[in-house]
Parts: structure tokens; sequence; C-alpha cells
């Protein structure tokens, strides 16, 4: 059991760092390339720019799913929904910015409201006009949501598949309550139409570039601040849950608390996440909530490597650009090729292209710590 | 009755009493006067049959009103021709009736060549209609068959019309059968309440809202709600009408909530075969099967296939092909569950979370690739006759493919438990659920158990899916539909247990759809969804959670 674990005193995931400055450096450097002129070389098109942003953010929720999954051992199935969550509370701040300009020229009340006769915003749109506001939203949103649910769940011990299982439920009835137009939030069509940002034009090159190093220092930040929890006294903690939960509890710690804390700072995570997605693109409908797209995210994180931190980024940006290239040319083919890449990493990579790395050259400075199993005993063979 | 015409009855009582609400009743009293039928012509001239040829509906629906009560047997030629749009008219308000050759005037009864031009047939609206059924009815009242007797007072009793009271009286008096006397007991009680209170004395209309109190129904309430209402009516009707009123009510609602229930034991069994396919490879192997729901799709498919098969070879056999079908689709799901554990399953044993990856992986290419074969869009599977049909059971109506549905649910979850404690593969899958490694040492060859157990789960799943053909659409994205509540369904009843899941997929299937009138269906499954989220987080292993050493890993 002991050479289970792994080896817990070094692990400085320094490759964290490198990753956070690496990002920042793509980030600038698309952002300013988008501002050469157009017969340019090096210009980027504002369209790449946004794929960028995109990817990005994405980064963010796979990083999210990483801290829960890799170094607490929680499958979730669901984590899109406070990526969505995120998104839809900064696309209320977006809703208000437009304004007059929207169809119906109603100064407070979005175009949808109107469309079901509503004479004044629900009191959860309150204050929605304020960016500092919405910003706390974005956090505490998922925060609470993620706090209430973890509470419930890891105080009464549900782990394993059944967990996977109600965080999928979970994103479901909130994807079937978001598609009510009754709830305020614009129904099937979601939250779009967006026009400025701070008084600044959306679809100017020049907000989407500072839009896109806002998203890269976000995603640098949240690298740097999950090395800074994963490294130090708490992420033995995390590993210990994770590989060995019982035996945690047994030492006289509450593993429910760990978790909670990790399942919390992860959703909050995944609700900036959301919020930067939606800046860059421009929509927030309830298909965001679906369970695919939360499975999608794990198959990210899955095949960058999980219980890396960078290992997800990779991931999430290389498995997306794979799908913007495939579903442009072969549009049948990237199911096949989504589906293929979750039997073959599952069976053949476990650790992802992380421990394919690891794998390649033996004497790394770095210690990937293995994944494995958390201690059972019926299906060993 | 089916689904659509009680929404259309439904449709038509809050037309009018939404009508009804906003003109009052001095309205509804001009509308009965008009619709009272006089024996006098609508026309000066006196030529009772100059109505049908003015071109105004409501004049011809009169005429034809009027002739049914004078002049039955003129009026029967009269309704059928206008039913088959046989009755025609010329310019000069001529009446003739198409012949095998040519045409006779409606007048005089003679034949008579005339040239196609010139004439128009005698055009009907839904108000002419009406007038067409009632007159009808009112002839079948004296009919000799008593089925036809029955139909007829029961159209009448829906289209109650005060003018028919003496002629529905005369036909109450002579009726012999017991049944039909109920009928027409009803008729007459609703086309006494049609007319105005002034005409009838207060204990004969209170004896009738006795009547219509008893039979219930929508016809009766709406009857009843208008009286209790009334300005006209004395204060002592208008109680009774108004217990009558929520006596009905009550009812009604109580038979909507069985039918209901009713929807909901038939969505349960089909989520009962899809869980219990789940709750065997869970149950036994600790195996999420995330591709579970595209085996159901896939047996949707193959019933699809096995249907158009027959077709093509032996025509006679279509009503039977669903027979067919079930072990057709339980043998090919069964072999592709065998293939998939094999080829991906069995490597990853012990890693509970990565099995869900990859099988949701799989599920995402079976979708794929039933998208490519078959379209995106729903495929048309035939009902065969013996499962088109209903019938009555008190208030509630039982439709024949719901009901055997639940029938075959119940048959595959006996034979399943059948197979579990009588016979040796059984065994052999209880012993390796409880402990596999004690079972392996005791000779059980585990690998050949696992692949018969996934089989046998995804056999099962086929087995969901031409179950599934018959209540759902049928397209690619079928299992999506149904894994997150057979999930539900499995981890609220409890793991490794049938009758756990039994109950978790009937109180699954029962509280989406009766909880679905009252709130909405999509309010329903999320007020399930959080309901279960809850349970779980209460009781983390289910219902009827396994007791034991080795529970807890």
């Amino acid at each position: 059991m002991s050479s289970r674990l792994s080896t817990p005193a070094k692990r400085p995931f320094s490759s964290a760092v490198v990753m956070a400055v690496a990002v920042f450096l793509l980030s600038v450097t698309l952002a300013g390339a988008s501002l050469l002129p157009e017969n340019s070389l090096f210009h980027v098109s504002p369209f790449v720019m946004t794929l960028a942003g995109k990817y990005l953010a994405y980064a963010m929720l796979a990083l999210s799913v990483d801290l829960v999954w890799g170094f607490a051992g929680i499958l979730t199935l669901g984590h899109a929904a406070f990526f969505a969550l995120g998104g839809y509370a900064m696309g209320m701040y977006l809703m208000r910015e437009i304004g007059t300009r929207s169809a119906y020229g109603n100064p407070n009340l979005p175009d949808f409201m109107i469309f079901l006769s509503w004479d004044h915003l629900p009191f959860y749109w309150w204050g929605s006009q304020h960016l500092v506001w919405v910003a706390l939203l974005v956090l505490a949103v998922p925060a609470i949501l993620a706090g209430i649910f973890g509470w419930l769940a890891f105080r009464s011990r549900v782990s394993g598949v059944y967990l996977s299982i109600i965080t999928q439920a979970l994103t479901y009835a909130l994807m079937l309550a978001f598609f009510q137009n009754g709830l305020g939030f614009g129904g099937n069509n979601g939250l779009t139409d967006f026009k400025d940002i701070l008084g600044a034009d959306l679809h100017a090159s020049s907000t989407r570039a500072v839009l896109l190093i806002v998203t890269g220092i976000f995603l640098a930040a949240a690298l740097l601040i999950s090395r800074w929890i994963v490294s130090g006294r708490f992420g033995n903690l995390l590993l210990a849950v994770r590989d060995a939960e019982s035996r945690t509890r047994f030492l006289g710690y509450r593993p429910e608390q760990i978790k909670l804390v990790i399942w919390v700072f992860s959703a909050m995570i995944a609700g900036i996440g959301g919020a930067l997605y939606v800046t860059q693109v421009g929509i927030i409908n309830p298909s965001e909530f679906s369970p695919s797209n939360s499975i999608e995210s794990v198959i990210w994180v899955s095949v960058g490597g999980r219980g890396t931190l960078v290992g997800s980024v990779i991931g999430a940006i290389l498995v997306n650009f794979g799908k913007t290239v495939f579903t442009t040319w072969l549009p049948d083919f990237w199911l096949y090729s989504l589906g293929a890449m979750f039997i073959l990493t599952t069976l053949f990579l476990p650790n992802g292209i992380m421990g394919l790395g690891h794998h390649l050259r033996k004497k790394s400075e770095e210690v990937t710590p293995e994944i494995i199993e958390p201690e059972e005993s019926e299906h060993d063979r | 009755m089916n689904q659509s015409a009680k929404s259309l009855f439904l449709a038509m009582f809050l037309v009018f009493s939404l009508a009804y609400g906003a003109t009052g009743y001095a309205k509804i009293q001009k509308a009965i006067a008009e619709n009272a039928i006089t024996t006098s012509s609508p026309d000066s001239s006196g030529d009772p049959l100059s109505g049908l040829a003015s071109g105004q509906f409501n004049q011809i629906a009169e005429t034809v009103s009027a002739l049914a009560l004078s002049d039955p047997d003129r009026a029967k030629s009269i309704v059928s021709a206008l039913q088959t749009n046989a009755l025609y008219q010329d310019s000069r308000h001529g009446l003739y009736l198409e012949k095998e050759n040519g045409y006779a005037d409606i007048r005089s009864g003679q034949k008579i060549s005339l040239t196609d031009d010139g004439l128009k047939p005698v055009r009907i609206n839904n108000k002419v209609r009406l007038a067409l059924v009632t007159s009808t009815a009112l002839f079948g009242l004296s009919s000799p068959n008593a089925a036809t007797r029955l139909q007829s007072a029961d159209t009448l009793y829906s289209h109650a019309i005060p003018a028919f009271t003496p002629k529905i009286s005369a036909a109450l008096a002579q009726e012999k059968d017991q049944k039909v006397k109920l009928a027409f007991e009803k008729a007459q009680a609703a086309a006494f309440l049609s007319e105005t209170p002034l005409a009838t004395g207060d204990n004969a209309r209170l004896k009738a809202i006795a009547i219509l109190k008893k039979s219930g129904g929508l016809d009766a309430h709406n009857i009843l709600c208008r009286i209790a209402a009334s300005s006209l009516e004395s204060q002592s009707v208008k109680q009774s009408a108004k217990k009558a009123v929520s006596s009905i009510e009550f009812r009604l609602g109580f038979w909507d909530l069985l039918q209901n229930a009713f929807y909901g034991l038939s969505y349960g069994s089909v989520l009962l075969l899809a869980a219990t396919g789940l709750a065997i490879t869970f149950g036994i192997m600790g195996v999420i099967n995330m591709a579970h729901g595209e085996l159901i799709m896939i047996g949707a498919y193959v019933t699809y296939l096995v249907q158009q098969s027959i077709h093509t070879v032996f025509p006679a056999l279509d009503p039977f092909a669903l027979v067919v079908a079930v072990p057709v689709a339980f043998l090919a799901c069964g072999a592709l569950g065998v293939l998939i554990e094999r080829g991906l399953i069995r490597f990853l044993y012990g890693r509970p979370l990565e099995t869900l990856l990859a099988t949701w992986g799989l599920s995402l290419i079976l979708q794929q690739a039933i998208r490519s074969l078959f379209g995106a869009t729903n495929i048309e599977i035939t009902t065969p006759y013996w499962l088109a049909g209903s019938f009555m059971l008190g208030g509630i109506e039982i439709t024949l493919n719901r009901l055997v549905i639940f029938l075959f649910a119940f048959a595959v979850l006996g034979a399943l438990m059948m197979t579990l404690r009588r016979t040796s593969i059984g065994l052999e899958m209880r012993a390796v659920t409880q402990n596999r490694r004690m079972s392996a040492l005791m000779g059980v060859r585990t690998p050949r158990v696992d692949a018969l157990a996934f089989g046998l789960g995804s056999g099962i799943a086929g087995l969901a899916g031409v179950a599934a053909t018959q209540i759902d659409n049928i397209s690619p994205n079928l299992g999506q539909n149904y894994i997150i509540d057979s999930f539900m369904a499995v981890v609220f009843g409890g793991v490794g247990n049938l009758w756990g899941t039994f109950a978790g997929a009937m109180t699954l299937g029962m509280g989406d759809k009766v909880l679905e009138p009252s709130i909405g269906a999509v309010s329903a499954k999320i007020a399930i969804l959080v309901l279960v989220i809850v349970y779980i987080q209460r009781h983390p292993r289910g219902m009827f959670p396994l007791r034991g050493r080795g529970v807890e890993s």
C-alpha cells in the first residue's frame, strides 16, 4: 500500500510557474499582434484572438476540474454549472450595458423581459449595472452553490460514482431551470447581443485585446494560487484524502472540510472562467449547463494529465484546438475523435500528456504524482 | 376519448367559461334563445327548406335542427347529403340531391336532368356539423340497436339542446335497457337544465342536477357551473348546483391524478428496464456504464430494423414485428455488451471513475455512428393494431401500449429474478457481487461472469429500447433522455438490489408524471432531481442499501 502514495515531500509544481508566465506572455503577444496593421505578417485577426480567449477561459474550467479531481479525487461531472453561473452573472452586466440600444429601447429591462411583459427587474438583477457588484456575484454565486452542495454531500460521505452522478444531476437540473423563460435569464436564447463593457465597444479589436490579456492574467494568477494551495501542507492533506480518505479521518483530520475548501475554491475559479468566456464569446445560454460540457472538461484534464495543474491547461487548449479544427473541416468526425480520446487516454494514458513527458524523461526534476485509485479491495484482480 | 379529444373538450370548456365570464348571463340567455329551435321556418315564405339555400351557416344549422324535429324522414336524407357534400343549390334557391345519375329536386323529389354548371354544393362549417351530429343523434334515439341509442344519448348529453327535451323524454319513457335508460336520463337532465328556469319548476331542476352530479364529467361540470352562477335560478337550485360542481371537481381531480399515475407507471416501467440493466453492471462490477443509454437507443433502432425487414420479407407478419424484435434486441444489445466488456471495460476494473469516462467516450461514438447510419431525425415506428386502442377503467383511460409496457417490464424483472436466484450463472453472479476474491478462490470464473453479467445488463437495455419505441420519439439522442433518470433510479433505490431499483424507477416515473400537470414538465423534472439529490445526501446508499462487510470501500 505504501507504494501507492506519491512522495508528498517535494512537489514544487515549478511547471505551474512556467506555465503561468507562458500563458501571460502568450496572451500579451497575441493581443499585441492583433493591433499590428492588417497587412503585416504577424497580424492576428480578431477571430483568432477570440478563439485564444475562449481557450484560456476553458483552461480555467479545466484547472478547476483538476483541482478537485486530480488533487481531492472528486470526479465532478457538473463543473460546467459553476462556469455557466459565472457566465450568466457577467451576462447580466453586459445585458444592462446595452441600455437603450436594445430592440425595445428600454433603459432598464432587457428585451426578453419586455417580451414577457415584465415591468420591473427581478430582485436578483438588482445592482447588475455595476461591474463591481457583478464581479462579486461571479465569485459568490458559484461559491455559495458549491458550498451548500459540497457541505451536504461531503458531510454525508457521498463519494465516488455516487457523487459524480449527483453532480451531473445538479447541472442537468440547472440546465432545465435556465431553459425556462420564467426564471428571468432569457430562456432558450440566453443572454446575448452585447454591446459594451465599461463603455468600451466589445467588438473593437482593442477591447478584445485587453480582454484577452485580462483572461491571461486571471489564468496565470489562478495557476499560481492553485500551485500555492496544493504544494503546501494543505496539498499533502488533499492527496491524503484522495488516496486514503478513511485513514486521514482516523488520523484526526476532517476530510469533508478539506474537500469542501478545495471544492468551493475550484467553483470560484470556474465561475471566473465563465465570466471571462462570456465577454469574449458574446453569448451565454442554457446549453452551457449541459452535462456533456462538464464531462468534456474532464477529458481536457484527462488528456493533459490529472493532478498536474499544468496538464489541465495544456489539455484544454489542445483538445479545444482539435475541436475547432475538426468541426471546421470534418464536422461528423469530431464526435468520433472525442469519443476515441476518452477511451484511449483512459486506457493508455492514465496520466495524460504530462505523464507521457514524465515517462519519456525518467529522471525528471519534478515528480508527477501518480494517479492511483484510493484504497479498495473489492475489484482487485 | 383520446388525448386530443380530451384536450379539445378542455379547451372548449375553457373558452366557454372565459366567454361566459366576459359576456355575462344575458348573452348566454340570448345565445340559448337563438339556439332554441322553433318548428316554424326561419324564412317568412313558409318554406321549411329555404334556410338551406340561404348560404348562411347559422340558418343552415337551424333549418337542419328544425327539420330533425318536424320531419325526421326528410331530415335524414338531407343530413346524409350534407355530410357527403351531395346537396347542391342553384342561383334561384333550388335545392338538389346528387343521385347516381343526375340530380333530384329536394322539394318535389322529382328527378331532373341538369347541367353541372350553375350548381354549387351547400357548404358546411363546424356549427352546421354540430347540428348534423345532434340531429343524427336525435334519429338514433329510436334506433332498434341499443349501442346506437346509447351513443346518441351520449352525444345529446354533451351537446345539450333544450328543444330536444320532449323527444328525449319520449324515448326515455319507452326505453327498457337499463344502461341506455341511464344515458337517456343524463341527456334529458342536460337538455332540461339548458332551458330557462321559468319554463320548469325548481324541483324538476334539482332532480336534474342530482342526475348530472352523479354522472360527473366535464360536460356536467360545464352545465352546473353555469347554473350555479346564474342570476335567474332560485337560491336552492344554485346551492345544490354549487355543491354538485365541487363534488364533480373533486372527482375529476381524483381521476386526473390516477390517470397521471398511470402514465407515470408506464414511464417508470421503461425507466425500470433501463435502470435494471444499469443496476446489474453497477452492482456486480462496480462499473458505471455511461453508454447504457446508447444501448437503449440501439435497442430501439434494432426494433426499427426488425420492423422494416419483416415488412419487406413477410408483410403478413407486420403486426408481430414487435414481438420478434424483443429477442433480437436482447441478443443484439447483449452481444454488443459482451463486446464492450471484453474490449474495453475489463482493462479498467478497479478504476470506476476512469470507466465512467471511457464509456462516455464510447457513448459519443455509438451516438455518432447511429447518426451517420440513420440520420439525426426521428424514425417512424408503427404501433401494431393489438397495441393501439384503450379502455376505460373507472375514470382513467388505460391505453393498451402503456399497459403492455408495464406488464412487459414486470415480466422482465421476474425473469431476471428467476435467473439470479434459480440458475447457476445467477448464483455465480450473486457470489461475485458479494465477494469477488472469495468467489474466484471457490472456482468461479469471474471474467466469464463479468462478461455475461454485462451482456445481461446490456440485453435488458435493448429490451428497454423496444419498450421505448412505444412511448417515445426514436432518435440518436434517445439514450441521453433516459440515462440521467435511470442513474437517479439506481442510486435512489440503492445499488445491487433489484427491488430498490424497482422502487426507485417507479417513484421517479410517478413523481415526474404526477407533478407534471400542476407545475409543468420541466419544473417537475427539476423538483424530482433536487429531491433525489437531497435524498441521496441523507441516505448516501439509497433506499435499500446493501449491508454487511465489504460494502464500505
